[in-house]
C-alpha cells in the first residue's frame, strides 16, 4: 500500500519533470542531424523560468476561461500521464481510471484547449482550433479502436494488467499488436502536433494548428500549457512503451534494485524514442491540412482491422 | 401505492391544463401554470423514486377492456426520468414563460403533454397506451404550432403530424400482432404467449419503426430537427430531453418485455439504425448554425448512441449472456438519463439566448460569457457532458457502452462479431465528433468577440431560468461522480428486463463503477474529479509562487492589420469546414464552387456549398412524389357526371355479387 502510494507519487513527479528534458532532447537530435550544435537538452527548462517570470499580456476581449483553462489543461493532462505505468506497473490509483478514461482525459484537456482558442475572437485561434478539432474527430476515435484491440488481446483496459498480459508468455507476437503499434504511432505524432501533421517549430499562418491555438498566450500561462504538451509527448511515448515493449518495468512488489531498473529501461526507451522521433521528423516533410485526414484514416482502419481480426479469431 | 399516486398526479395536471384553457387570464397566469406543474411533477418523481410497484384496472376506456395501469421496475426508473425533466422545464418557464408572445396557445398543452407522457409509462394494455401516446403527440403539437407567425412551424407541425401519425399507426399494428394469439390487449396476456419467428420478427420492426421514429432515429428523424426547435424553448427541452425517452421506453416495453425471447438478429437492424443514427446525426450538428436545431440534430446522434446500447443488451440476451447484456442495458439506461439532464440545460440556455438577444443563428452572437457569466458556465458544464468527457456524467455512460463492446467477441453468431467493431468505430466517431461540434458552438456563440449588436444589448437571464440551469447542470457534475449510485437505481429495471445487473456497488472502493464482475477493469468518476482539481490546484500555486503576478491587458495582436473588426473572426460555417470536406462528400454529397466575376467586373467573388439531405432526398421525397401521383391518379374520379357514378355503383354491385358467388 504505501510502496504502491510511493510508486504512483514518484511516476506522477518523474513524467513532469522529465517532460521538457525529452522535448530538449528531441530538439537536440534534430539540431545535430541538420548539422547544427542546437541548444542544450536543458533550454526548455529555461524557456519554462523565463515564460514563468515574464508579465502577462492579457487580451482586452478575454473573458475568465482564458485564465482558468490553462490550468484545467495542465491538470487533464498530468493527471493522463499519471495513470500511465513508467517504471513500475504497482500505481495505487490505477483502478480509478483505465486507457479508454486516459484517452477521454486528454480529450478533456484538447476541448479547453481548442475553446479558449476562440475565447479572445482572432482568425488565428478560430483556424487552429477549427483544424484541431478536424484532427482529433479522427484521432480520436482511430485511439479508441487502437484500445480496442490491445484490450481485446489483454482481456482488460486497465494498464497495469495490460502491460502483464503482454509480458506474459501466453500473447507472443500477433499480427493485431503489430497493426495497432503502427496505428498507435501515428495517433501520437498526430495528437502530439509533430511533423507531418503539424509543425512545432514552425509560425506560418498556413501550417499552424497547435501553435495557432495557443498563439494569444504569453507569460506563465503559456508556461503552463506549453509544460502540458511536453508531458502529453512524454504520456504517449510511455504508453507506447508500456503496452508494446514493457520489458524491464517493475512488477508490483519489487524491491529497490528492481525499481532502479525499471527506471533505467524507461529512460533507455525514452531516449530511443525522441531519436526516433527526431529522425523522422527530419526525413519527412510536412503534409498539406487535408492531406491529414488520409494519414489518420490509415490508423483507424488499422484499428478496425486490429479489432475485427481478434473478433474472428483470439489468437491472431 | 405509486400508480395511485402518479394517476392523481396525471388528473391533477389534466385538470390545470383545462383550468389553463377556460379559466381567467389572471388566475392562471404562466407563473402560476408552471409552478403547479413542477409541483405536480415533484411528487410524482418522489413517488416514482420511493413508491411500491403495482398495478390497477379503473373502468374507463373500452367497456370490455377497462383501463389497465401499473407501474413496474421499469416504468418506474422512466416516470422518475420523466417527472425530474418535466419539472425542470416547468421551473425554467416560470421565468422564460414571461417572454412568451402568445402563452394561451402554451398554458394549456404544457401540463398535458406531461401528464400524456406519464400516463404512457404507466399503461398497461395496448388501448390505453395508444390513447396516452395520441394525447402525448398532439399535445406536443399543438406545442409546435404554438408560435403560429413563423412560417417554418407551421411545415414543422405538419411534418411532425403525419410522422407521429404513422408512429402511432405502426405501434397499433405491433400490439394487433402481440395480441393475436388470445385477442387480448392487456400486457399482462401478451407476455404470456410467444409468437412464431416471422411474426415477432415483424413486431420488431414495427416498433423498431414506430417508437424510432418518434425518438428519431435515422432515417426517420426528419420530423425532429424542424419540430423541435420550433416549440417554445423549455418544450424542446422536454420533447428533446424527455419525449425521446418516453419511445425508447415503448422500444423497451415491447422488445424486452412483451415480444419474449430475443433472437440474435433482431441486434442487427437496432445496431445498424443506432450507429448510423449516432454519426449522422452529429455530423448534420456539427453543419447547423441555427442553435437550437443544431440541439436537436444532437440528440438524434444520443438516441442513436442509447439504441446503440438497446441493440447489444438484445445480442446479449439472445444468447443467454445475462451479465452482458444487463451491462448493455444498464449503460443505454444510463445515457438516456444523462441525456435528458444535459440536453434540458443546453436547450434552456438556448431559450435564455434567444431571450436575451433574439436569435438563434450562432453566426450572430459571440462573447455571451461576459454578458450571461451564470448560464454561459450552466453550459460549459453541459456541453462537455455531452461530449463525454471525464469526470462528467456523458464520458460514465459512454464508457458503459464502449466496454460493452468488448465482452462482445464472446457473441457466437459471426454476423454479430463483424457489425459490433464496426458499430464501435461509429460510436468513437460519434463521440469524437459531438466534441467537435460543441466545441463549436460554444465558442463561436459565448466566446469571443460579438457578431452583432443584439449581443451587446443581452443581459443575464431571470432567476428561475438560472435555477432551472443550474440543479441540472449540477445534476450533471453529481451523476458522474457518483455513477455507480445512478446505476444501482437501473439496476432493479436492469434485473427485471434481462435476468441480471451489474456489480452492486457497496463491494467496490470508492463508489467505482466495474462493467463485469471476471473483468479487473474499473472508472471511479469522483478520484478523477478530485485528482483534477489537485493537479489543476499545484498547477496554479507552483505558478504563482515561482512565478511573476504581473498582468498587462492589451489589444489582441493584430498582425499589423489594424482595426480587426469582429467579423474577421471564424464564423461557424468556416468552422466546420475541415469536417464538411473530410465527410461532407459521402454523407452530405456537398460540393463547393467558387464564382469568379468576369475579367474587368469588379464584384467579389463568392464560394457557394450546398449539401443535400439525404434522407429527405432518398426517402421522403419519393413518397411524397408517389402519394401526390396516387392523389392525382384519383383526383379525376371526382370530376365524373351522375351517370358515370351510377354505372360505377352498378358494376361494383355486380362484382361483388360474382366475387361471392365464385367464392362458394
Amino acid at each position: 500500500m504505501i510502496q504502491a502510494l510511493l510508486a504512483q507519487g514518484v511516476q506522477a513527479f518523474l513524467v513532469l519533470l522529465a517532460a521538457p528534458l525529452l522535448i530538449g532532447h528531441v530538439r537536440r537530435v534534430k539540431a545535430r542531424l541538420q548539422r547544427r550544435r542546437g541548444p542544450s537538452v536543458l533550454q526548455p527548462y529555461r524557456d519554462l523560468r523565463r515564460l514563468l517570470q515574464k508579465e502577462v499580456v492579457l487580451p482586452e476581449t478575454s473573458s475568465w476561461l482564458f485564465r482558468v483553462a490553462p490550468f484545467f489543461i495542465f491538470s487533464a493532462t498530468w493527471v493522463a500521464a499519471a495513470l500511465v505505468p513508467t517504471f513500475a506497473t504497482d500505481l495505487l490509483f490505477s483502478w480509478s481510471g483505465d486507457l479508454i478514461a486516459i484517452i477521454a482525459l486528454l480529450g478533456t484537456a484538447r476541448f479547453l484547449q481548442a475553446l479558449v482558442a476562440l475565447d479572445v475572437g482572432t482568425s488565428f485561434g478560430g483556424l487552429g482550433s477549427s483544424r484541431e478539432v478536424m484532427i482529433a474527430s479522427l484521432a480520436e476515435p482511430a485511439l479508441i479502436m487502437l484500445v480496442f484491440t490491445v484490450a481485446l488481446i489483454a482481456g482488460t483496459t486497465e494498464l497495469s494488467g495490460i502491460a502483464a498480459a503482454v509480458l506474459s508468455p501466453t500473447i507472443g507476437l500477433r499480427v493485431s499488436l503489430a497493426l495497432a503499434f503502427i496505428g498507435f504511432v501515428i495517433v501520437a505524432i498526430a495528437e502530439n502536433a509533430r511533423i507531418p501533421v503539424d509543425n512545432p517549430a514552425t509560425h506560418l499562418e498556413l501550417t499552424m494548428v497547435h501553435e495557432a491555438m495557443v498563439l494569444e498566450y504569453s507569460g506563465r500561462y503559456l508556461a503552463v500549457i506549453d509544460l502540458a504538451s511536453a508531458v502529453k509527448l512524454v504520456m504517449y511515448t510511455s504508453l507506447i512503451a508500456c503496452v508494446f515493449c514493457p520489458w524491464g518495468i517493475a512488477p508490483p512488489e519489487s524491491t529497490l534494485p528492481r525499481y532502479a531498473i525499471g527506471l533505467a529501461a524507461w529512460a533507455g526507451k525514452m531516449l530511443v524514442a525522441g531519436t526516433a522521433l527526431a529522425v523522422f521528423e527530419t526525413i519527412i516533410a510536412k503534409m498539406r491540412v487535408f492531406r491529414v485526414p488520409d494519414f489518420l484514416g490509415i490508423a483507424l482502419m488499422l484499428g478496425l482491422l486490429g479489432t475485427l481480426l481478434l473478433f474472428v479469431s483470439r489468437s491472431l | 401505492m405509486t400508480v395511485v399516486m402518479v394517476l392523481w398526479c396525471c388528473l391533477a395536471l389534466l385538470l390545470l391544463a383545462v383550468a389553463a384553457a377556460l379559466g381567467g387570464r389572471r388566475a392562471f397566469s404562466g407563473p402560476r401554470v408552471y409552478g403547479g406543474t413542477a409541483i405536480i411533477c415533484l411528487v410524482a418523481f418522489v413517488a416514482a423514486l420511493t413508491g411500491t410497484y403495482g398495478a390497477l384496472v379503473l373502468p374507463i376506456g373500452l367497456p370490455w377492456l377497462g383501463a389497465h395501469f401499473s407501474v413496474d421496475r421499469l416504468a418506474a426508473v422512466f416516470l422518475a426520468l420523466i417527472d425530474l425533466g418535466g419539472g425542470g422545464a416547468a421551473l425554467y418557464a416560470i421565468g422564460y414563460g414571461r417572454h412568451e408572445h402568445a402563452p394561451r396557445r402554451v398554458l394549456p398543452f404544457f401540463p398535458a403533454f406531461i401528464a400524456g407522457m406519464n400516463l404512457v409509462v404507466i399503461a398497461n394494455d395496448a388501448y390505453t397506451f395508444l390513447f396516452a401516446w395520441e394525447v402525448m403527440s398532439l399535445a406536443s403539437w399543438a406545442l409546435v404550432m404554438s408560435d403560429n407567425r413563423a412560417a417554418d412551424s407551421q411545415r414543422a407541425g405538419v411534418v411532425y403530424l403525419i410522422m407521429a401519425t404513422f408512429s402511432a399507426l405502426t405501434l397499433l399494428l405491433a400490439f394487433g400482432l402481440l395480441a393475436a394469439p388470445h385477442g387480448s390487449y392487456a400486457f399482462a396476456d401478451m407476455r404470456g404467449g410467444t409468437l412464431p419467428g416471422w411474426r415477432s420478427g415483424l413486431v420488431l420492426a414495427l416498433a423498431l419503426i414506430g417508437a424510432g421514429s418518434k425518438a428519431g432515429l435515422m432515417p426517420l428523424h426528419a420530423w425532429l430537427p424542424l419540430a423541435h426547435p420550433a416549440a417554445p424553448s423549455h418544450v424542446s427541452a422536454l420533447m428533446s430531453g424527455v419525449m425521446t425517452k418516453v419511445a425508447i421506453y415503448a422500444f423497451i416495453r415491447i422488445v424486452f418485455d412483451l415480444l419474449g425471447p430475443s433472437v440474435w438478429w433482431w441486434a442487427v437492424p437496432v445496431l445498424t439504425a443506432g450507429g448510423a443514427a449516432a454519426v449522422l446525426g452529429v455530423l448534420h450538428a456539427l453543419m447547423e448554425r441555427d442553435l437550437k436545431r443544431l440541439l436537436a440534430y444532437s440528440t438524434i446522434e444520443n438516441v442513436g448512441i442509447v439504441f446503440i446500447g438497446l441493440g447489444l443488451a438484445l445480442a446479449f440476451r439472445a444468447n443467454a449472456m445475462p451479465d452482458a447484456a444487463a451491462l448493455a442495458l444498464s449503460a443505454a439506461l444510463f445515457h438516456a438519463f444523462n441525456h435528458m439532464l444535459f440536453k434540458s440545460v443546453l436547450f434552456f440556455g438556448a431559450g435564455s439566448v434567444l431571450v436575451a438577444t433574439g436569435e438563434r443563428n450562432i453566426e450572430r452572437l459571440g462573447g455571451l460569457i461576459r454578458v450571461m457569466p451564470i448560464s454561459a458556465a450552466c453550459m460549459l458544464v453541459a456541453c462537455m457532458a455531452i461530449s463525454g468527457l471525464p469526470p462528467l456524467n456523458g464520458f460514465a455512460s459512454e464508457w458503459l457502452t464502449f466496454q460493452t463492446i468488448l465482452v462482445s467477441p464472446r457473441l457466437p453468431q459471426w454476423g454479430l462479431r463483424l457489425l459490433v467493431p464496426t458499430v464501435g468505430t461509429l460510436l468513437a466517431l460519434a463521440a469524437a465528433l459531438a466534441a467537435a461540434c460543441f466545441v463549436r458552438a460554444y465558442g463561436i456563440a459565448w466566446l469571443g468577440r460579438p457578431r452583432s449588436a443584439c449581443v451587446e444589448t443581452a443581459h443575464e437571464t431571470d432567476r428561475y431560468s438560472l435555477a432551472a440551469m443550474g440543479i441540472f447542470a449540477a445534476l450533471c457534475v453529481l451523476a458522474g461522480l457518483f455513477p455507480s449510485l445512478l446505476i444501482n437505481g437501473l439496476s432493479a429495471a436492469v434485473q427485471q428486463l434481462v435476468g441480471s445487473r451489474l456489480p452492486s456497488e457497496t463491494g467496490l472502493a470508492w463508489l467505482s463503477i466495474e462493467p463485469m464482475a471476471d473483468r479487473s477493469t474499473s472508472y471511479n468518476g469522483f478520484m478523477v474529479f478530485t485528482f483534477l482539481m489537485i493537479a489543476a490546484l499545484v498547477g496554479w500555486l507552483a505558478v504563482r509562487i515561482l512565478g511573476s503576478r504581473a498582468v498587462r491587458r492589451a489589444r489582441l495582436w493584430d498582425c499589423g492589420y489594424p482595426d480587426l473588426g469582429p467579423s474577421s473572426q471564424y464564423s461557424a460555417a468556416g468552422y466546420a469546414q475541415p469536417i464538411r470536406r473530410v465527410f461532407g462528400p459521402l454523407v452530405f454529397h456537398s460540393s463547393e464552387t467558387v464564382v469568379m466575376p468576369p475579367p474587368g467586373d469588379l464584384a467579389p467573388a463568392s464560394i457557394r456549398k450546398r449539401t443535400h439531405d439525404l434522407a429527405w432526398e432518398m426517402l421522403y421525397e419519393p413518397v411524397c412524389d408517389a402519394v401526390l401521383a396516387l392523389a392525382e391518379l384519383f383526383n379525376r374520379v371526382q370530376f365524373f357526371t351522375i351517370r358515370r357514378y351510377l354505372s360505377f355503383v352498378f358494376l361494383a354491385l355486380v362484382g361483388l355479387l360474382l366475387a361471392l358467388t365464385l367464392w362458394q
